[in-house]
């Protein structure tokens, strides 16, 4: 039984490594979706509440779309969609060679997509609950559209949208490893190779859980620091009650 | 022509006419999946979320770590683990019997899934009975209920109403999981449109998919908008 455990080691036949490196691709395939995906989503959120109609409802279609279509679909029609009409787009400019699309950036930009999708309704709830006062003031004192949504609305937002953009945050950590079908080598895929080479599924899966609730864990901690000091201001969540 | 050839011959498309018969009947497999799964893992959420509220110390701890253990670990990972792993102990199930359930991807999508959204669900429930106020159990002990009779008639209506809407969440985001099943060689929607587009090199081939599964997805919210007003309807104020 022992020995098998030396298979996840960082000895001689051990996937310690492997497994290290497949942990620090799921990683930063997270955080290079999340600030891409956190933005496109404020952006649809205030696309929504836009004046225009036709705006509004392109926002709404979007939503929709990446809200009810599978993850693992959204990929691969990213992986194999744009890679094929890059493909097009390189043989008419004529350029040598063929174009291949990066597992990496297409992870990317599906799971942002989708991120954008799901954040954009924590965006929306979070702008809804800013009083339509603060920005009259803020146009009161002279600033202008973009100043007063920067200096203004914007840090109230982020405290009022922190916990369904963490929850956002723990969705993403665990849809990364659908990257592993389009080869990406993040921590499923070393994990189902290792399978494949040694046989021993339940000691490799295994450990992919622990290494998954561990970023789980650490993130939902992390989550709960940050809401702690986004809200130090307010008295109720935290200070005179506790 | 079969009728579930009938849709790619209206839009026009080959790869979706030839491979309609196989997305259709890819279709049953996922809302079956989807259907059994949400279902028994309710039945088992409620009793969860109960124990996790009002069980002994030990249940509590475990249950919390149930929870916690499967909402913290991606469903592709869980789905390898059972189909892969258990499959691994192939002589213990053969000997327990239990083989035929273990060899099938079909049980094993269905088991993990059925464990994985239980945890959701029982997460969802004890948030909802969390949220009734504390006045409510005092009020319906004061009038001589059980313990059991406040909770089942007092307690849990009202705990219902406000699950209504993320329990609605949940049959979604399943409904999308259960895509993933197609990675354990199981042919429900999303397994045959990758066969379809394994052997046609056609891309349209995933955007019907896509269609498909985002008209099921809004009928599904439609439906569960119109179940929340229905359930709902006396606490309207209009």
């Amino acid at each position: 039984m022992l020995e098998k455990f030396a298979l996840l080691g960082f000895g001689p036949g051990g996937w310690g490594w492997a497994l290290l490196q497949g942990a620090s691709i799921t990683i930063s395939i997270a955080l290079a979706t999340l600030p891409f995906g956190l933005a496109l989503g404020l952006a649809i959120a205030l696309a929504k509440r836009s004046e225009k109609a036709w705006l509004r409802r392109l926002a709404t279609i979007y939503t929709t779309v990446f809200r009810g279509v599978p993850e693992l679909l959204t990929l691969y029609i990213v992986y194999f969609g744009v890679q094929i009409l890059l493909q097009q787009l390189w043989v008419k400019l004529g350029l040598a060679g063929s174009f291949s699309m990066p597992p990496f950036v297409a992870g990317m930009i599906a799971l942002g997509m989708v991120l954008s999708a799901f954040s954009s309704e924590v965006w929306m709830g979070a702008l809804n609950s800013i009083q339509p006062g603060q920005r009259e003031a803020a146009a009161a004192l002279g600033l202008s559209k973009a100043q007063a949504f920067r200096l203004v609305v914007f840090p109230q937002l982020m405290r009022v949208a922190l916990p369904g953009l963490g929850n956002n945050w723990m969705v993403l950590l665990k849809e990364t490893s659908l990257v592993s079908v389009i080869t990406l080598p993040d921590i499923m895929f070393i994990t189902t190779r290792a399978n494949v080479v040694t046989k021993e599924p339940f000691l490799f899966f295994g450990a992919a859980m622990a290494i998954y609730l561990f970023f789980s864990l650490i993130s939902a901690w992390s989550i709960g620091r940050l809401e702690a000091r986004a809200n130090r201001g307010y008295a109720a969540f935290g200070g005179a009650t506790r | 022509m079969n009728w579930c050839e009938y849709p790619g011959y209206i839009v026009g498309s080959e790869v979706f006419q030839n491979y309609g018969c196989r997305m259709f009947s890819g279709l049953w497999i996922t809302f079956q999946l989807v259907a059994i799964s949400v279902t028994i893992g309710f039945a088992l959420a409620v009793g969860l979320a109960v124990a996790r509220l009002y069980g002994p110390r030990w249940a509590q701890v475990a249950i919390n770590g149930y929870t916690t253990f499967f909402r913290g670990t991606p469903l592709l990972c869980q789905l390898f683990l059972v189909y892969y792993g258990l499959g691994q102990f192939r002589l213990f199930w053969q000997d327990a019997g239990l083989w035929w359930f273990f060899r099938e991807p079909f049980y094993c999508a269905l088991l993990t899934f059925t464990i994985n959204t239980a945890a959701y669900q029982a997460e969802i429930l004890r948030g909802a009975i969390q949220s009734i106020p504390r006045g409510q159990f005092e009020g319906a002990l004061s009038l001589g209920l059980h313990r059991w009779a406040s909770l089942r008639l007092v307690i849990m209506p009202q705990a219902m109403i406000l699950a209504l809407r993320p329990l609605g969440n949940e049959l979604i985001v399943m409904i999308k999981s259960s895509a993933i099943a197609s990675l354990v060689t199981l042919f429900d929607l999303m397994g045959a449109t990758r066969l379809a587009f394994a052997r046609s090199f056609d891309i349209s081939i995933y955007l019907y998919a896509a269609l498909i599964y985002l008209a099921v997805v809004e009928v599904v919210r439609r439906v569960w908008d119109r179940l929340e007003l229905r359930l709902t309807r006396h606490m309207a104020l209009r």
